[in-house]
């Protein structure tokens, strides 16, 4: 059995057309995802009782499969409120939802790895804790946090993989269309996997960029 | 009303106590640093002295005490940020705010907490260095400066606040020897011009040469507290006597 490089290209432009879905959720969850996880990962270490409510958010996102969490929120939640949510709506809301849970603890351990006489000169010169958070620390957190959350992001753009469960035709799902109708598994699958290759290649090589141009002054 | 308070005090320190956890680190401090007063704090390691410097300004807030800044009693839940405008503090390990550039170091304050324009902020920063003798340092980051330079920017900084009390934390004793004079001048300097300072340092040539007055701690309180003159050439108390024979 020969190898068809003509069905890889020939399945390209589907292929192509799911990728971008891909990329388009990975991207909103990724924008997202730094929302929710800068703020609960600034809960977390607050003295209010905030920091319980991103504790429980946190060990519960992070304790269970992504694709259940996919499942609540596009068959579970509707059931209850009875409604229904679009797949593409409840793909958003879970890959932002679990996204922010591990962008969260990477948050949360990189404002803790910031020396905490950072924080009293800060406080010496008469900065508010908004202050100190906003012009001191969170600039030299994002600075140090950009290799984990490179990793994360990376994670997300394959998980995000999982949303075809809920016939979103992402990259996998195309695959799987082509794949039923050529019955040629390997040559789909390979260029699927080729196709996820350059885009978690990309981003790696993007994040290695913004790491050396960010280490600017912080030999810390 | 209070009718001891004298108007030349500018601190206040009544009955301090500091405690972490079971540990008393202050046991009973009263004194008073008055306006223009270079108060220098000398005490073996684990007397309390950076503890207390760090209660003035409430780093670390006091177990039980009041501290008394310009007639007014401190109360952390109301004015913590205002005293800490007019108090300026420099650390033992500089604590420069490694992602911004020198000129930001020293402007951020001003613009920030004091809302001052960009133009007077950058020029009194441009000023400032002169002073500290970086002017061609402004656009460096921190870590392309020596450490002595490095404590030169982070007394620009504070001085930066315009504050009416400077507080140093053992300024020169993270810094190599050769690096340590170039720092004292500065705040010599500073104490000639009448900046009312407290000084927890082990340099003695420094406690004598500028300051008004010792205090020696030990053990939580205030053992003893004269002129360096009269403080090193005739102590007193027989733990001052002992700790000056181990480092002079």
């Amino acid at each position: 059995m020969d190898f068809r490089w003509d069905l890889v290209w020939e399945s390209m432009p589907l292929l192509l057309e799911g990728a971008w879905l891909t990329v388009k959720l990975t991207a909103i969850a990724v924008f997202f995802g730094i929302i929710i996880g800068t703020i609960m990962g600034m809960l977390r270490i607050t003295r209010t009782p905030f920091r319980y409510l991103a504790a429980v958010y946190i060990d519960f996102t992070r304790g269970t499969p992504l694709l259940v969490q996919i499942f609540i929120i596009f068959y579970g939640i509707p059931a209850i409120i009875n409604t229904s949510l679009p797949a593409y709506l409840s793909a958003v809301i879970a890959l932002s939802f679990n996204s922010g849970a591990y962008v969260a603890e990477i948050v949360r351990a990189g404002i803790q790895s910031i020396d905490k006489g950072q924080v009293e000169a800060a406080q010496s010169l008469g900065m508010t804790y908004t202050q100190t958070m906003k012009y001191i620390i969170l600039p030299q957190t994002f600075r140090r946090i950009v290799p984990p959350l490179g990793n994360e992001f990376i994670a997300l753009l394959k998980d995000s993989s999982l949303v075809s469960a809920i016939a979103l035709e992402e990259l996998v799902r195309k695959g799987n269309i082509i794949m039923t109708r050529t019955f040629r598994p390997f040559e789909v699958w390979f260029a699927v996997a080729l196709i996820y290759l350059i885009m978690t290649f990309t981003i790696s090589r993007l994040v290695a960029l913004a790491e050396k141009n960010l280490r600017v002054g912080d030999s810390a | 009303m209070t009718t001891n308070n004298n108007n030349s005090n500018i601190i206040q320190v009544v009955d301090l106590y500091k405690n972490f956890g079971k540990l008393e680190v202050l046991k009973g401090i009263t004194t008073e640093i008055k306006v223009g007063e270079v108060v220098v704090v000398i005490g073996p390691s684990g007397s309390g002295k950076s503890t207390f410097l760090r209660c003035l300004n409430y780093l670390e807030t006091p177990t039980s005490g009041d501290i008394i800044f310009n007639g007014e009693v401190i109360n952390p839940k109301t004015n913590l940020n205002k005293l800490r405008q007019d108090m300026g503090m420099v650390f033992q390990r500089f604590n420069l705010f490694p992602h911004k550039k020198v000129i930001d170091n020293i402007t951020l304050g001003p613009l920030k907490v004091r809302k001052q324009s960009k133009e007077e902020a950058t020029e009194q920063a441009l000023n400032l260095l002169e002073k500290v003798g970086l002017s061609d340092k402004a656009n460096s980051y921190p870590d392309q400066l020596s450490g002595g330079q490095q404590q030169r920017v982070a007394i620009a900084r504070a001085l930066a606040m315009r504050p009416k009390v400077m507080l140093f934390d053992e300024p020169t004793s993270a810094l190599d020897p050769e690096m340590i004079g170039e720092v004292l001048e500065v705040m010599k300097e500073l104490a000639r011009e009448g900046m009312t300072m407290v000084v927890v340092t082990h340099e003695m040539g420094f406690a004598k040469e500028v300051g008004d007055r010792v205090i020696f701690m030990d053990d939580g309180k205030i053992a003893e507290q004269n002129s360096p003159e009269e403080l090193f050439s005739n102590p007193q108390n027989p733990r001052t006597r002992s700790f000056l024979s181990k480092i002079i």
